[in-house]
């Protein structure tokens, strides 16, 4: 682009866009301030700096939201749900890449075309087929379903970028006498790593912050995701704004930090897969 | 020896193909068939037996439901305004960041972040802005803007889920739309600027056009999460007051597993697959007739 000249112009353009910044924070800001205060300094003044800094909210919270717990079934949730649908997607976006026929066009067309199809549309009958197979009121069954919807849309990713790998290597793989199990595992997959990347960070942005679903099939506390747990929170406890707010930042916290740790994969990754997708 | 080749290449298709397909099947394809013939239904969802009523349903919707009509208005309505100002301010943002300012990635990071967080977390916290710190902020600043019953009725609701959807889409449409702008050829911009034309000219007949592929995805991309909205819905508004904010699928979430019309919830969620699809299909042709021009 150009004026690479850093002008008064840029420099009051860069103000400008600070203050937007600021404001776009601001709400964050303010819940983070609040939730170390007093039960009446937030309600009495909440755009205001705290008159003492308390940290029994979050001691309170942590207990009634049994924390631990629900941090550990997010992270159960989430890492067993990629683990699955990249194995099972990765595997057949290469064979369906690699395999010449209209067989394998159709099978791709049907997983592509059903990335239309929004959640709200098949979430009735999906209830009652999940029930059938006992996938209801399980963590593991909560991951099995996530198998099946994560699945097209991650084929579609791979896909992309398998047409995209030379298949000299694996030729020369196949006359070396490579199995195909051997040849995928020990040459294809390493080399499909950055599509890996996008899909894991795609699937476990949607997957962690999912709540429809989780509450469709969870019905016990003790199996509740950190979404979950955050509705049935304010269920309970409604307005009491002290334990609330503490509760919304711990909620946060965990993907925040990974975020900021590594936000310019997750930048790059989202990127990459919207402007595939 | 035919037999064996083929043989062994269906053996690696089962195995390589086989388990995805079966998931597929068996947890989005079969269900959706399902939902087209539950919607011809009474099926409540508990008894075994679902009674055929042909199309009764779907008359009952756009006869008797005056609510799920409203809620497809509501929707509709949601859907444009946030499609307009999310990517007008994703789009400014970006150009704003692609200027080589000393903050880009500070920025760039702040303006993404709301994206990141569950959509529930958020609907969360803006309750909590517009309760107990736009009153505050009222107080502090004496702006009536801070002093409205935000959320307390249908256009303060309806405006409190704009914003907070725009907050949190906006910075996402951002980096799509910086991906772009840095793809522009510089040497063309270089180019225009010598022929004499100026910003306002070299945005509308350079750099739009040729970002015309990224405005489609974001458009699209805007346009279906803004129509099957339902967490920040529901952590919001919760569809009040008196389902004034109600969106389509919250609505079709309430009848299926609030009223136990399981068979009345799938004719509501057939026809939102069919108007989803049919808008998004057009988005899509019409813009994508634009990216061919040039």
């Amino acid at each position: 682009m150009v004026g690479n000249r850093y002008s008064w112009k840029t420099l009051l353009l860069e103000l400008a866009i600070v203050v937007c910044a600021l404001v776009f924070l601001y709400p964050l800001y303010l819940v983070v301030l609040n939730s170390f205060k007093l039960f009446p300094d937030i309600m009495s003044r909440s755009a205001n700096w705290p008159e003492a800094f308390i940290t029994d909210n979050y001691v309170r919270a942590w207990k009634a939201t049994n924390f631990p717990n629900v941090l550990f079934n997010s992270a159960f949730v989430t890492v067993l749900s990629n683990a699955g649908i990249v194995l099972l997607s990765s595997m057949a976006a290469w064979r369906l890449a690699r395999r010449a026929g209209r067989g394998s066009q159709i099978v791709l067309l049907l997983f592509v075309s059903s990335m239309v199809i929004p959640f709200q549309s098949i979430m009735i009958p999906l209830m009652q087929i999940g029930g059938k197979l006992e996938l209801i009121g399980s963590l593991p069954g909560l991951v099995v379903l996530y198998f099946g919807l994560g699945a097209p849309f991650t084929i579609f990713l791979y896909h992309g970028f398998v047409k995209s790998v030379p298949t000299e290597i694996e030729e020369s793989a196949i006359i070396d006498g490579c199995g195909m199990q051997g040849l995928f595992w020990k040459i294809v997959f390493p080399l499909l790593k950055p599509i890996t990347m996008t899909a894991v960070i795609l699937n476990s942005l949607w997957i962690w912050n999912d709540f429809l679903l989780p509450v469709m099939v969870l019905h016990q506390a003790k199996m509740y995701t950190i979404p979950l747990a955050l509705y049935s929170f304010f269920a309970q406890y409604a307005k009491q704004w002290d334990m609330a707010l503490a509760t919304l930042v711990m909620s946060m916290t965990p993907i925040v930090a990974l975020f900021l740790g590594l936000q310019r994969f997750i930048i790059r990754g989202i990127t990459a897969g919207s402007v595939k997708g | 020896m035919p037999g064996r080749n083929t043989r062994i290449k269906l053996f690696h298709d089962a195995v390589f193909i086989g388990p995805a397909l079966l998931f597929f099947i068996t947890l989005t394809l079969l269900p959706f068939l399902f939902g087209f013939y539950y919607s011809l239904t009474s099926w409540n969802g508990v008894s075994g037996n679902a009674e055929w009523v042909g199309l009764d349903n779907f008359v009952r919707l756009f006869t008797q439901d005056d609510r799920f009509l409203r809620s497809f208005w509501f929707t509709f309505r949601f859907m444009m305004i946030s499609l307009l100002l999310s990517n007008l301010i994703g789009f400014g943002f970006a150009l704003a960041l692609t200027r080589h300012l000393k903050l880009t990635n500070v920025l760039r990071v702040s303006f993404f972040m709301p994206n990141i967080l569950a959509g529930l977390l958020l609907g969360f916290i803006w309750q909590f802005i517009f309760l107990r710190g736009f009153p505050s902020l009222g107080n502090m600043t004496g702006w009536s803007f801070f002093k409205l019953s935000w959320l307390g009725d249908a256009s303060t609701g309806f405006w409190g889920m704009v914003i907070v959807f725009v907050w949190q889409i906006s910075g996402y449409l951002m980096v799509i739309y910086i991906s772009a702008l840095q793809n522009v050829d510089s040497s063309i911009m270089e180019a225009a600027r010598i022929d004499g034309a100026g910003g306002f000219r070299s945005l509308t007949r350079i750099i739009l056009p040729l970002i015309m592929p990224s405005i489609t995805v974001c458009l699209f991309l805007s346009l279906s999460i803004s129509f099957k909205v339902f967490d920040l819905n529901l952590s919001l508004t919760n569809g009040g007051p008196f389902h004034s904010t109600e969106s389509v699928t919250m609505n079709i979430y309430n009848e299926a597993f609030q009223n136990n019309r399981y068979g009345l919830g799938s004719a509501k969620a057939v026809i939102f697959f069919l108007v989803v699809s049919a808008i998004t299909l057009l988005q899509v042709t019409l813009t994508k007739r634009r990216e061919v021009q040039m």
